[in-house]
């Protein structure tokens, strides 16, 4: 079994500003990867280049076997992505959303059905599915993002900033689906956050990022012994990146994580 | 739930030829999106008001005036095909919000993670803004019974204003895309869409013959895909209509428009996620 996501001296540059440099990483097949970094650390950078959103200024990535630069179409078939925005069309029907992502996967008709009606029973939104999505709270509309990342059954789900804008409760239901659909399907997940009890809840493996490169990368437990005794991922984090949590970003970053948390909340 | 098996990954199911598979993503998109008016169609029916201000003020004021020489055509019923177009125009043009809209709420890199390709989701929302157009026109063309324009009702004249509308519509939404792509903000694209308009509807023979033009809006208003639009709308929606170049020409303007529109567009779209 291939490594899920490899990348080598992975880099993205926006004019002069570096935003990836030079990341190097690999993530197994089966397990849930947390990429942590501050606002502006490169991590939804990477994730963009990981999912062929965005071409790397240099180096190279593999995802599912697949060279993100030239087999673009079977990376995007091969992964599910739930962006940091939102991805289900509120104008539309619990159902109907995710029949397009089911018809541009290519999903036969009769298997199309079972799958959508499956897949809002596993998320608990049954009884919601013909109702329009800008009906729905926060919880529940996370919940059918990646029900509609999962639909064709990807081999790699990325999660970026899966529970920014959430209260508590919808945070810890969106936890508990990550964790059963993992069991359930044997997806490798990435997911990025700035939450460090999401990552120690959900990721065997971490890896820091600070100013577009890695800083650090281990088990949670094992960062934190690196640190020292009694050590949080918290303090891992402040000793990697030398920053506190809640700096905040520059305006764009603020504007635009309010916003999503209104859209949600 | 014991009904989600590890056994289907995507090579369970066979992927349709490159061909259907184009035509397939296509109307997926554009399915979604005449859904989504299905559940609120109040944006179409508010676009429809337009166009019956323009037929029943402007052309009722100036078919009196006798100011403008159409043959033997009443203004009236020269008018409607351009009112039609113009209506068609008019909505199209701000097609392109809407994908800068979905750009920042994320619906976008849903469609674009996707393996669906760039060309297919272009084509899909381009027809999605031609279809749009159907029903302006079904407005327009009650309007128009009504202050007794003279429209040929027959069904083939009837499919033929529908196809030079969905073209036509179609061609300026993707344009219209092409502008969203570039400019990229919301506050930039109205500006665009407000700047935009008024020449492409000024510089066509929707209003007046391009006869009654000077010369260097005349070379504006052949190059101008709207005035192939209205001309073949013209002899199609109206009795005794007078075109000036034969339908298929017309048609084939608008189709060639429409096709070059949209490889720009299919090379643009990704960029708006970057």
């Amino acid at each position: 079994m291939p490594q899920a996501i490899q990348t080598h001296e992975l880099t993205r540059r926006f004019g002069s500003v570096t935003a990836v440099d030079a990341l190097s990483l690999e993530v197994r097949a089966g397990e849930v990867f947390g990429l942590l970094g501050p606002n502006g650390a490169g991590k939804t950078t990477t994730i963009k280049m990981l999912i062929t959103l965005l071409p790397p200024t240099s180096g190279s990535a593999t995802v599912a076997g697949y060279d993100v630069a030239t087999q673009q179409r079977l990376v995007r078939r091969s992964i599910g992505y739930v962006p940091q925005l939102l991805s289900s069309d509120g104008t539309l029907t619990a159902r109907e959303n995710l029949a397009v992502s089911a018809r541009l996967h290519h999903i036969p008709g009769d298997a199309r059905r079972d799958r959508i009606n499956e897949s809002l029973a596993f998320m608990g939104l049954a009884d919601v599915g013909d109702h329009l999505v800008r009906t729905f709270s926060g919880g529940m509309i996370r919940r059918l993002e990646i029900a509609q990342a999962m639909l064709h059954r990807p081999e790699i789900l990325f999660l970026d900033e899966p529970t920014v804008g959430l209260d508590p409760a919808a945070r810890r239901a969106v936890w508990e689906h990550v964790r059963r659909l993992r069991e359930a399907e044997g997806t490798t997940i990435l997911l990025t956050t700035h939450y460090m009890d999401e990552a120690e809840a959900l990721c065997q493996r971490v890896g820091i990022m600070h100013l577009g490169r890695l800083v650090a990368l281990g088990t949670p437990a094992s960062l934190g012994a690196e640190v020292g005794p009694g050590a949080t991922l918290d303090d891992v984090f402040t000793h990697f990146t030398g920053s506190d949590l809640d700096e905040g970003g520059t305006y764009r970053d603020v504007a635009r994580t309010r916003r999503t948390a209104r859209r949600l909340g | 739930m014991t009904s989600l098996e590890r056994a289907a990954r995507p090579a369970a199911w066979a992927e349709p030829p490159a061909v259907l598979r184009f035509v397939l993503d296509a109307w997926t998109v554009a399915e979604a999106e005449l859904q989504k008016l299905a559940h609120d169609p109040t944006e179409l029916l508010t676009r429809a008001v337009q166009p019956v201000l323009w037929l029943l003020v402007f052309g009722e004021v100036l078919a009196r005036a006798r100011a403008i020489p159409t043959g033997r055509l009443d203004y009236i019923d020269f008018l409607a095909p351009g009112v039609l177009a113009q209506s068609a125009l008019f909505s199209a043009i701000f097609f392109g919000i809407a994908v800068i809209w979905e750009r920042d709420l994320g619906v976008l890199h849903k469609y674009l993670v996707s393996p669906a390709s760039r060309l297919s989701l272009v084509t899909g929302k381009a027809l999605a803004g031609g279809l749009r157009a159907l029903v302006q026109a079904a407005v327009v063309y009650v309007v128009a019974a009504l202050i007794g324009v003279h429209l040929q009702l027959g069904i083939p004249q009837i499919l033929g204003v529908a196809v030079v509308l969905v073209l036509g519509a179609a061609g300026f939404a993707t344009f219209s895309l092409v502008i969203a792509c570039l400019v990229r903000t919301r506050e930039r694209f109205m500006g665009i869409g407000q700047v935009l308009t008024m020449p492409l509807f000024f510089a066509s023979s929707a209003v007046y013959p391009v006869a009654l033009m000077p010369t260097w809006l005349q070379v504006l208003a052949k190059v101008n895909p709207l005035t192939y639009q209205v001309d073949a709308l013209r002899s199609l929606m109206v009795s005794g209509g007078t075109a000036t170049f034969p339908v298929p020409l017309d048609a084939g303007v608008l189709v060639l428009a429409l096709a070059v529109l949209l490889l720009i567009a299919g090379r643009l779209y990704p960029r708006l996620a970057m």
